[in-house]
């Protein structure tokens, strides 16, 4: 099962590599990691999909992060109904006769179009990952060209902040 | 005050109670050489940074304090990864200060420039690069909060050449704050007492004791809650000593080499509690199959260690120097149970295991036996005597036939498995502990893996006294190829020209050797009584199996016994 993990960690450099190199080295698999400064600035959050059997193998994982001195805190979010939301480019070859059925599908996406030349789009969509994955599938009736996605974050609803959790 | 960082690091160390230093010099730290002179930093120079770190885990692990080794940048620093590595299987607080090269030549491939907080990453509690001088106190009093404190283990602070030579204002700081780190870890009293009721309901309690206790110094503790319950206990290596060897309750070593009584009570028993240990393979055998009718209750001070390796249905979270003392104070306060009693019948079943199948080993005539050896040597030595182990048979013989007494008694990689690690971590034990006798034991393989320090013992005339079981072959590694192997004995006859008894008098060591058995009790108690550092070179058979053997992926209860 996959288990989206918010991991506050000290703003120092190498953080990262200390959770990634961590994480595979124990023979856990990451499905997506971002990082990103939080609301406090010595304090970077980072963002995890793990994929594992179980909970006892999920507890595993955060309690080997949990060794590492620069990691503050872990939040589960997976059981806390967060917002989930990932961001990608895709470009895509467009010519006259396609382009105006791509922009049909940018709207169905409520996605955006961010540069267009004679040749190409580039389309941003920020939504859930499932979403994003639909709008990769569509586009590849067209020559997608290459696509850039940030791998996702997570926020709970409601006022109590993760490091409060 | 005013000072360079060279000179801020001694005082560090000295704010730290740092009474020694295990290194070796070189271009990045010759400045906190520099410093290290002047201040007359008391210091042991071995012959390769590998026995540094290997001396300083032997000082740690005799003393319970923190070891401390020097190296300079690049090749210094990763002659130390397996010593660090070997420091971390087995939680040993240590502190390595690296040289690095100086902040503009860093990531250019410099001379002598290696990534070493990238190759120690995954084999560290904690590593940190110093490129501002300023940094310093707080870095080096971090590490050694980190290095001593919860479940201890090795730190590297890896320390630009430019850093050393700066200038600055040297405060040390009072205190240290890292938000995501706690050194006590103190549980919660409710587990305690979760414990104690599984504990009530057992008939076949088993206790397993690991290094945990070793570590955190509780072996009173730890015997107090034996004698309050009469339980039978078992160990790991890394917890022998913790109970003496001749206790009643004291079944033995479990797992790949243990005892038939150990493993049969493993298996047999309906609650095992593992005080301090984790689980490792070499003491499960195939992990569904392990203690298959017990309820495990685990106790620990790092909660990654519960159900890491095998499942368990209790967990006692916290720093045993709290947990075994409450579970002494429940158990005690509860007047109502017969502890005893319930579990006569139990007890009575693994001694009769214990009696019927003890350890044994044929006896010849006219071959010395290294079980006899290390019974000898048992025989010779005192309860508080410090053995050290290089990593093979010899390495299982001393943790089945040696008679450990006390504990911290006993130092060996357990959990990296290092050969190589005994000459240099029995200096650093002899170094801690002056007024100890300090014998290693190793074999013919190991021993050639770190003997330039001989030099080191003779040099300083550290008395440790090194036993060479010498069968001219690599022991373990025949014996897995006789018995799994169909005796192709590729690679592994060592058989040849070394002659180890010149090989210590080169060094300026004394050296015996022992061919016969009638010898063997007679010049071991020559080589114990003489000054200075001692090699005895004993001529073993060749082929002699460790034995039981729980091969890999078999169940505790199918040993392969010996005698």
């Amino acid at each position: 099962m996959k288990y989206t993990l918010a991991v506050l960690v000290e703003n120092r450099p190498g953080v990262l590599t200390h959770i990634s190199g961590l994480i595979s080295r124990r023979a856990f698999n990451i499905e997506s990691i971002a990082a990103g400064h939080s609301e406090e600035a010595d304090t970077t959050r980072i963002t995890i999909d793990v994929e594992v059997d179980d909970e006892i193998e999920l507890e595993q994982v955060v309690n080997q992060l949990s060794k590492l001195i620069d990691v503050i805190k872990i939040i589960n979010l997976t059981h806390v109904d967060p917002i989930q939301r990932e961001l990608v480019l895709i470009k895509v070859r467009a010519n006259p006769v396609t382009r105006a059925d791509i922009i049909n599908i940018v709207d169905i996406f409520r996605a955006k179009i961010v540069d267009v030349n004679r040749e190409t789009m580039v389309i941003e969509l920020t939504g859930e990952q499932t979403k994003i994955d639909a709008l990769c599938e569509v586009l590849h009736d067209y020559e997608i060209i290459e696509i850039a996605r940030t791998g996702k974050i997570a926020l709970s609803r409601g006022p109590i902040a993760a490091k409060d959790m | 005050m005013e000072m360079i960082g060279a000179q801020a690091v001694i005082e560090s160390l000295k704010n730290e109670g740092v009474e020694v230093v295990f290194g070796y010099p070189g271009g990045a730290v010759l400045t906190l050489y520099d410093a290290l002179y002047k201040s007359e930093f008391p210091h042991v120079l071995t012959r390769h940074e590998q026995g540094a770190v290997h001396a300083a885990d032997g000082y740690a692990r005799a003393t319970g304090k923190v070891g401390v080794c020097f190296a300079t940048s690049g090749p210094g620093g990763t002659n130390l990864i397996t010593g660090i590595a070997t420091a971390y299987m087995d939680s040993v607080p240590l502190v390595a200060i690296t040289g690095q090269v100086g902040v503009s030549l860093i990531g250019k491939d410099s001379f002598q420039e290696a990534d070493i907080c990238g190759i120690t990453t995954p084999i560290t509690k904690h590593n940190y690069l110093v490129k501002k001088v300023q940094d310093l106190p707080r870095i080096l009093k971090e590490a050694f909060h980190i290095a001593r404190t919860g479940r201890p283990g090795p730190v590297v602070v890896d320390i630009s050449k430019d850093v050393f030579n700066a200038t600055f204002d040297y405060e040390y700081p009072e205190t240290v704050s890292l938000r995501g780190y706690s050194g006590s870890i103190i549980g919660q009293a409710a587990d305690i007492e979760a414990a104690v009721a599984e504990l009530k309901q057992a008939r076949k309690p088993l206790i397993f004791v690991g290094g945990g206790v070793n570590i955190s110094d509780t072996a009173a503790e730890f015997r107090e809650f034996i004698q309050l319950t009469g339980f039978p206990v078992i160990t790991s290596l890394m917890g022998l000593g913790c109970i003496p060897n001749h206790a009643e309750e004291n079944l033995g070593m479990v797992g790949m080499h243990g005892t038939y009584a150990a493993n049969m009570a493993t298996t047999e028993c309906d609650v095992l509690v593992g005080i301090g240990v984790r689980f490792d393979d070499r003491v499960t055998g195939v992990v569904n199959q392990f203690a298959p009718k017990a309820k495990i209750l685990h106790f620990d001070i790092d909660p990654a260690e519960i159900n890491k390796n095998v499942r368990v249905d209790l967990r006692v979270v916290g720093d045993l120097k709290w947990a075994l003392p409450l579970l002494c104070q429940t158990i005690a306060a509860d007047k109502t149970m017969d502890w005893k009693g319930q579990t006569a019948p139990w007890r009575e079943q693994v001694y009769t295991w214990k009696k019927d199948q003890p350890l044994v080993y044929r006896q010849t005539p006219d071959v010395i036996m290294p079980q006899q050896v290390i019974e000898t040597v048992s025989r010779l030595a005192g309860d508080d005597d410090i053995i050290v182990t290089d990593v093979g048979q010899h390495q299982m013989w001393t943790a089945q036939f040696y008679n450990f007494r006390s504990p911290r008694t006993l130092m060996t990689s357990g959990g990296l498995g290092t050969m190589g690690y005994g000459l240099p971590a029995a200096i650093g034990a002899q170094v801690g502990h002056p007024d100890k006798a300090v014998v290693l034991i190793s074999g013919d393989g190991s021993i050639m893996m770190n003997c330039q320090e001989f030099a080191t013992a003779a040099n300083n005339g550290f008395p440790v006294k090194t036993i060479v079981m010498n069968n001219q072959v690599l022991g373990m590694v025949t014996q897995w190829q006789r018995m799994f192997y169909g005796e192709r004995y590729s690679q592994s006859t060592l058989k040849g020209q070394t002659d180890f008894v010149k090989l210590a008098e080169a060094m300026g060591a004394t050296g015996f050797r022992i061919t016969k058995p009638d010898e063997l009790e007679a010049v071991l108690r020559q080589a114990l009584a003489t000054e200075g550092p001692v090699l005895v070179d004993v001529q073993l058979p060749e082929v002699e199996d460790v034995l039981p053997m729980v091969p890999v992926g078999g169940r505790l209860d199918q040993m392969i016994l010996g005698g």
